[in-house]
């Protein structure tokens, strides 16, 4: 349990051997021996020699374990043991003993290998077991054996070998005829302990005839407890029921024999006690109908306890779920800060934070108990220091009160400040998990800041997230040391900042950076809204530039100098300028404030450390939207409108690509057309009609990036790269431009027509799928046709390629998991084999650098 | 059959070279492994026909690099 309770390791485990239990050591490790399928005795007791002997473990409270003497949930019960009337085989073992006594000779016992080749052999194995590990020595064990098989004659007594066969599950033929389990016993007792080493096997822990049993262990009462239904009946384990048929069939298989019954009755019951042995072990081997409740539903034995989804390893203890997390919608709220956690009242609530009573907050603490559990912040469990857990309710508050003193734990609810795991699957890499700070809200779903969507890779169309309250000092520490937002800012993938600003806030300081002025007035409203209280940095002028009010967010020391990319090269504002914590010029874009784009924000982390950078990220998102929240923004319709001048030139530029398209095909029609190397006519054709019909698209593109209106803010959008493209705008105001599906124009449909209002063997634009309206004029009958085949097409793509691409990357990571760098830079596997001689051939740790580089010259620099 | 002893040259192939006995003991020490812990090449591999190996030689492979320019990569020669 907990350190204080002062558990010393007496122990430690220096090693583990796997082998296969013999009958002595059933017999020596059971302690009680069962003769009699009874359970109960008229009083209900248990009746000794039974299958819920009292010795073979407790299942009832209060009682005492007569082997050990503990408790219940103390005692791990204890090992029983039957004596089978004759031998029977054991189904998980039918194929190992198929291969002993194929591989042995059936007089002499010996392995089927002349006496001066097994030291060879011997040899050779254990030099492939020392070079290429165990899983190559059992290959190698394998293949011996496989070679052994087809020997007809042994090679030590020269006695004939017959085909050894088995009958499904566990009857075995020689020479079609039945060798009891009796007699594979005593051949098996026949092999030699030396000649076992070929078979991979130590006989120390390991005797083929083990593989027979004789007698078999009962396990526990333990791990087949009774349940008591209301009734007062006691219902038993699927196991105990099991049990109950092999020690029935047993008893009365040795009284046949004892009362000497002719051969076949006995051999009709040691079959049935077979049945019975096998489906204990296995109730779906495949040949036998499986055993059966009187309802008729199959019996859950051993293997599928363990076995499949719902099995011990899969359902248990891979799928161990947790306490004391919580699931919900996620929403935005842009004014917590980028490290908190939005969490709805009602959960802040159900989940609490253990903390234990000292003199100095014990007054502290009261008051979560005088709340109770049903105001907040109240607190919902007492911990008594012997462990004991006491519910907070009406009744036992007032009592509770009194009775708590250092050394107690109070289970309180969650209150703003306390360390959560904020988490989104799929968990792809480390950001995906981070340490928020919790800040109770009212409402129903979890709130983030929308500057961290991009390292959870979340968005707010429904999804949801998990959050985990650390229970231990331990945990909290590690989770804020290691875990917290601050901490993953630069990722481990590219070395820039993964978290930045996205959509309102690019577009919003875009805005104001660009040519924004504002009156001394607005400009101190806007800052405070964001945050910030000191303005000694605004200069005291009475209109103040959006350039100056964007520098109060810098450090004063601040230097920078980058390129904004959404500003053509010749102008000034194409150079980002920072100095002393100035903008002096540029414009902050998508290129300088995204997230994973960029070296402003990579700079500021690294000469100011992760909590400002924290701050700085979390103002200028706040700033960004207040500037929009105050000047106002929409995409509107008339944002897409063109100057008439820009439709005629565009109508002309699609009137110009149809004429030249009917000359490509005239040309082909004529046979005079240049055929591209490697291609067919036809082929070339459609390359060449393709190329024009694309060229024609970005040209009618270009004129609406040119001519269209540039104050629009669907134009702030596209410029700083917060939302949309030029494609984007072009289509919805000029033409959406040629289908293609598989990489050429759409070809499907009827024979020679795509569809039944062209004519057969159209070869021009419009019958394959070029569209020339744009979305806001609207699009043809047959234009909508194709746009819905490419529609249709690229749903269908995504829909199968997320999943597949998925699995790609979930056998990449599994296969590059315990892969390391060590001291000397070299990246090995577990087992200290070399997979690259420099981490990344450079050496460099990505996330120290800055996209990838050491920049040198700032270093030079900064030393200067 | 007699080996042809031709530098294999495409610009997709790097170059390979066989490491003499002394270099190949420093390199081993310097990262304190034997030549089984080497990442393996086949000895009949088509890239290192011109060159006469053993099994348990060492090769050295300049490679281009796109993070640093040119890098050195070793692999221990293994039969089949």
């Amino acid at each position: 349990m907990s350190l204080e309770e002062n558990q010393i390791v007496s122990k430690k485990i220096k090693s583990i051997v796997f082998g296969i239990m013999g009958p002595k050591f059933i017999k020596n490790m059971a302690s009680a021996k069962v003769v009699t399928p009874e359970l109960y005795d008229k009083e209900g007791y248990p009746v000794d020699g039974g299958l819920m002997d009292v010795r073979l473990g407790v299942i009832d409270p209060g009682l005492k374990c007569k082997t050990c003497g503990s408790k219940l949930k103390e005692c791990p019960g204890h090992f029983g043991y039957i004596e089978l009337a004759r031998p029977v085989i054991h189904i998980k073992f039918v194929k190992l003993i198929l291969d002993f006594l194929r591989c042995t000779c059936r007089d002499c016992g010996r392995i089927l290998i002349p006496q001066n080749k097994i030291t060879n052999y011997v040899d050779q194995l254990k030099e492939v077991g020392e070079e290429q590990g165990l899983e190559e020595q059992r290959h190698k064990v394998k293949e011996i054996m496989a070679s052994l098989k087809t020997i007809n004659q042994c090679p030590h007594c020269k006695a004939k070998q017959q085909l050894i066969k088995v009958e499904k599950p566990t009857t075995y033929l020689e020479d079609e005829k039945r060798i009891s389990p009796v007699e594979i016993r005593t051949r098996l007792e026949r092999i030699q302990d030396d000649d076992l080493e070929l078979f991979g096997i130590d006989s120390k822990h390991v005797r083929p005839e083990w593989l027979i049993l004789t007698v078999m262990p009962i396990p526990p009462v333990t791990m087949r407890p009774s349940i008591t239904l209301e009734s007062g009946e006691r219902s038993e384990d699927d196991l105990t029921h099991k049990l109950g048929d092999i020690v029935r069939i047993n008893q009365r298989l040795f009284e046949n024999i004892n009362a000497g019954a002719p051969e076949i009755i006995i051999e009709d019951l040691w079959d049935l006690l077979q049945y019975h042995v096998t489906t204990f072990f296995d109730n779906e081997v495949s040949q036998l109908p499986p055993a059966r409740h009187r309802s008729g539903q199959p019996l859950k034995t051993i293997t599928s306890r363990i076995k499949s989804k719902e099995g011990r390893i899969r359902h248990n203890l891979a799928g161990k779920r947790t306490n004391f997390s919580a699931r919900t919608v996620i929403s935005p709220d842009p004014k917590l800060n980028i490290n908190e956690v939005g969490v709805p009242m009602i959960i802040a609530m159900k989940l609490t934070v253990p903390e234990r009573i000292t003199d100095w907050n014990i007054a502290y603490l009261k008051k979560f108990i005088e709340n109770g559990a049903k105001k907040y912040p109240g607190a919902n469990y007492i911990i008594r220091p012997d462990g004991k857990r006491k519910k907070i309710t009406d009744e036992t508050r007032e009592q509770l009160l009194e009775e708590i003193q250092p050394g107690f734990i109070v289970e309180r609810h969650l209150i703003d400040g306390d360390i959560s795991l904020f988490n989104r699957q799929p968990s792809l890499h480390r950001m995906s998990m981070m340490c928020h700070r919790v800040r109770v809200l009212p409402g129903l779903t979890l709130r983030l800041n929308p500057a961290v969507c991009t390292p959870y890779n979340a968005d707010f169309d429904g999804d949801e997230m998990n959050l985990h309250i650390p229970q231990t000092e331990e945990a909290r520490a590690e989770a804020e040391c290691l875990m917290e937002v601050q901490t993953q800012l630069i990722s481990p993938r590219f070395g820039l900042s993964i978290i930045g600003c996205n959509q309102d806030a690019i577009s919003g300081n875009y805005l104001l950076t660009k040519e924004m002025e504002l009156s001394k007035q607005e400009a101190v409203d806007l800052l405070s809204a964001v945050g910030v209280t000191d303005f000694t940095k605004l200069p005291n002028k009475k209109v103040l530039s959006g350039k100056e009010i964007f520098s109060v967010l810098l450090p004063d020391n601040f230097n920078f100098r980058g390129i904004s990319k959404s500003v053509p090269e010749d102008h000034p504002d194409n150079k980002v300028v920072i100095e002393n914590g100035k903008l002096i010029s540029g414009i902050m874009d998508k290129s300088n404030l995204g997230s994973g784009s960029g070296l402003l924000l990579r700079n500021i982390h690294k000469k100011y450390g992760r909590d400002e950078m924290v701050e700085i990220i979390g103002r200028i998102y706040r700033l960004g939207i207040e500037v929009l929240l105050k000047k106002g923004f929409t995409a509107k319709m008339s944002d897409t409108d063109l100057t008439k001048e820009a439709e005629e030139q565009i109508q002309e530029v699609i009137v110009e690509a149809h004429k030249s398209v009917s000359k490509i095909i005239q040309q082909y029609k004529d046979g005079n057309l240049e055929v591209i190397p490697g291609r067919t006519m036809t082929e070339t054709l459609e390359l060449r009609i393709l190329e024009r019909l694309n060229k024609a698209r970005n040209d009618t593109g270009e004129i609406v990036a040119e001519r269209s209106n540039q104050k629009t803010d669907t134009m702030a959008m596209v410029r700083s790269g917060a939302r949309g493209n030029l494609i984007n705008l072009a289509q919805m105001s000029a033409c959406v431009g040629q289908q293609a599906l598989r990489g050429s124009r759409i070809n499907k449909g009827y024979t020679g027509r795509t569809l039944s209002c062209f004519k057969k063997n159209d070869l021009g634009p419009e019958a394959h799928g070029f569209i020339e309206n744009g979305f806001k004029k609207g699009l043809k009958p047959y234009e909508m046709f194709f746009m819905a085949m490419t529609g249709r097409d690229s749903m269908m793509d995504t829909a199968l390629r997320t999943p597949k691409s998925g699995y790609l990357y979930r056998r990449l990571a599994n296969a590059l998991q315990d892969l390391k760098v060590e001291y000397d830079f070299t990246v090995r596997d577990a087992a200290g084999k070399i997979i690259q001689f420099l981490y990344g051939e450079d050496g460099i740790d990505v996330s120290k650098s800055e996209a990838g580089k050491i920049n040198i010259k700032n270093i030079i620099r900064e030393i200067k | 059959m007699a080996k042809k002893k031709e530098q294999v040259e495409h610009l997709l192939i790097p170059e390979h070279v066989k490491l003499n006995e002394k270099e190949k003991k420093a390199l081993l020490e310097k990262y304190n492994i034997e030549v089984k812990d080497l990442p393996k090449i086949l000895s009949t591999d088509s890239a290192i026909s011109h060159l006469d190996v053993e099994e348990k030689d060492v090769i050295k492979i300049i490679r281009k690099s796109s993070t640093a320019g040119t890098s050195t990569f070793y692999r221990g020669v293994i039969n089949e």
